[in-house]
């Protein structure tokens, strides 16, 4: 009897890019419900709008290198890069920001390098930091989160809409009378101002260790961060690395000096930690690939997230810290390469 | 004769040898200062005096100067004239002067003169070397002006304002296309950006050109 023989290897993988896109998006899926409950619906215009123009600056790159636009666009990968811009932009961003953090993500950070699997940098967090210095106030507008303030008002969904497609607010209300310091903002300008971290801790605005909301998206951030580790569809080096390249130095800081230094706990539920431990360190692509690098790269991340809020002139750092480690990563694999079995290494005299 | 030899040496330092695109000599203060159109022209004017005359003077001792220690002596040159050139901005156009501030004198450092004094005048004829520095000169103060124009109309929404810096006379708007622009492009980040964008414009601009030129004579 004649066996059919097959060249290894015999188990194959059945992890795909769609698939590892999908299950990232499906993870997120929490986080945005948690966005919506806490921020209002203005998330979801930003997610809807951040699709639009991945989806369309992509399939115009697409056509423009003499490619079929499908074969990027069937991979999701444009629509984890605007689910994250969602989830960087405040809830009410006017459509043109959204619009231009995609679309700079999508054509310079993503397809002027060579489209996915060779763009240096992280094309979310690129498309985000551009904004981010390009229209400061404009990324200053976030809504008081839900059970907040008791003097706050709140926008209806048709009162978001026209903020989200004309800039404008109804008549009768301020900037000031819906949005709010985002916490990591007032904790700078507090601490500037000589308060205690005790003092700026009392705020409204704040949670029991983080800020009011942030602090529970954080939650289900985490959880879906998890799942996909689990899942293996993210490896564990990176969001640890993260984390404690951020909390070491946020505790020893904390212990030495309480009144000037907020905790572990607050560094940890407020801002971007949580989704760029998760979710933007993690991207493929951008980050480190070997197993010490992925340490190394998670590490100095959050060291930077931390040196950003702690000396910074912006509240938090986490895009900064990723583009910075982006460009260390060539470093940081030439570096760390493994050792291949039987090669170099200790000598064997 | 020599002329038509002249206006070619020229239009390559305008083109194909620029020291902005293509030498990318000169970088600094070319990122630096192009934070609107009048910066670049100033700069660009001030830099292209001091090539053209130094290539000049150095072509013209070029004779007695001791080989090993030829540089320092360029150097030394570069210095007193763009001593000149700062004692004259200062008095002409202080308020440019301010806006340009340590990269006035810093212009001393810019390697596209050093570049031009080793590589052309110190081995050149006087006229030769002052047409050399000149369209040197005028090729970097061209990109420097196109950049500056970029950086202007994207990040504050103007065209040529603030002219009076350079030719008196009541302050100007300029030509107001927006009113606000993007901040990233008049911050560091936006020079880089705009010198990149330049460059591929270049780049680009020469291989059709190379292409129609292909098809044109039919070779390959």
């Amino acid at each position: 009897m004649q066996f059919e023989r097959l060249n290894a290897p015999h188990v194959r993988s059945t992890a795909s890019v769609p698939r590892i896109m999908l299950q990232v998006l499906l993870a997120l899926v929490p986080a945005a419900i948690a966005h919506v409950w806490y921020f209002g619906p203005g998330f979801l215009f930003n997610l809807i709008i951040a699709t639009g123009f991945c989806v369309a600056s992509e399939s115009a790159m697409m056509a423009a290198r003499g490619r079929p636009p499908e074969d990027a666009l069937s991979d999701y990968s444009a629509i984890v890069t605007a689910a994250l811009i969602a989830f960087a932009l405040p809830s009410l961003t006017p459509w043109w920001v959204t619009a231009i953090a995609s679309t700079f993500g999508i054509v310079v950070a993503k397809h002027l390098y060579g489209g996915i699997g060779f763009n240096v940098f992280n094309p979310a967090m690129a498309g985000y930091v551009v904004v981010l210095v390009a229209f400061p106030a404009d990324l200053n507008l976030w809504v008081a989160p839900r059970m907040g303030d008791t003097d706050y008002t709140t926008l209806s969904l048709v009162e978001t809409l026209t903020f989200t497609l004309t800039g404008g607010l109804p008549d009768a209300l301020t900037y000031d009378a819906v949005s709010r310091a985002t916490p990591l903002d007032l904790m700078k300008s507090g601490l500037n101002q000589m308060q205690t971290v005790e003092e700026i801790r009392a705020l409204p605005t704040m949670g029991d260790f983080g800020g009011r909301g942030w602090e529970w998206i954080g939650n289900f951030l985490a959880l879906g961060g998890i799942w996909l580790m689990i899942k293996r569809v993210i490896r564990w080096q990176i969001p640890l690395g993260v984390l404690a390249g951020l909390l070491v130095p946020a505790t020893i800081a904390f212990m030495i000096d309480p009144g000037s230094n907020p905790g572990p706990g607050y560094h940890l539920f407020s801002g971007a930690t949580i989704l760029c431990a998760f979710f933007v360190a993690t991207d493929p692509v951008s980050a480190a690939t070997s197993t010490r690098g992925r340490i190394v790269y998670g590490i100095g991340i959050g060291f930077l997230i931390y040196a950003i809020r702690k000396w910074g002139a912006y509240a938090d750092g986490a895009a900064f810290g990723v583009l910075l480690m982006n460009m260390a990563v060539p470093a940081i694999d030439a570096i760390t390469r493994p050792r291949i079995v039987g090669h170099g290494g200790a000598s064997r005299e | 004769m020599t002329e038509g030899r002249h206006l070619q040496g020229i239009a390559t330092a305008l083109w194909r040898d620029n020291p902005g695109l293509v030498q990318l000599l000169g970088l600094c203060p070319l990122l630096a200062v192009t934070g609107s159109f009048v910066n670049g022209l100033g700069l660009g004017i001030a830099t292209l005096a001091v090539l053209t005359v130094s290539n000049g003077l150095v072509s013209a001792t070029r004779r007695f100067l001791q080989k090993e220690i030829r540089i320092p002596i360029f150097v030394l040159i570069i210095a007193s004239l763009v001593t000149c050139v700062e004692l004259l901005f200062e008095a002409f156009f202080p308020a440019l002067d301010r806006a340009l501030g340590i990269f006035i004198p810093l212009i001393v450092t810019n390697c596209a003169i050093v570049a031009r004094a080793e590589v052309f005048a110190s081995r050149n004829p006087v006229v030769s070397s002052i047409v050399d520095g000149f369209g040197m000169g005028l090729g970097f103060l061209l990109v420097l002006v196109t950049i500056g124009l970029m950086r202007e109309l994207v990040g504050q929404g103007t065209v040529f304002a603030d002219m009076h810096l350079l030719f008196g006379g009541e302050p100007v708007n300029g030509l107001v296309v927006a009113d606000a622009g993007w901040l990233i492009a008049i911050l560091p980040p936006g020079a880089f950006f705009a010198l990149a964008v330049a460059i591929a414009a270049k780049n680009a601009m020469d291989r059709r050109r190379s292409v129609r030129l292909r098809e044109r004579t039919g070779l390959r």
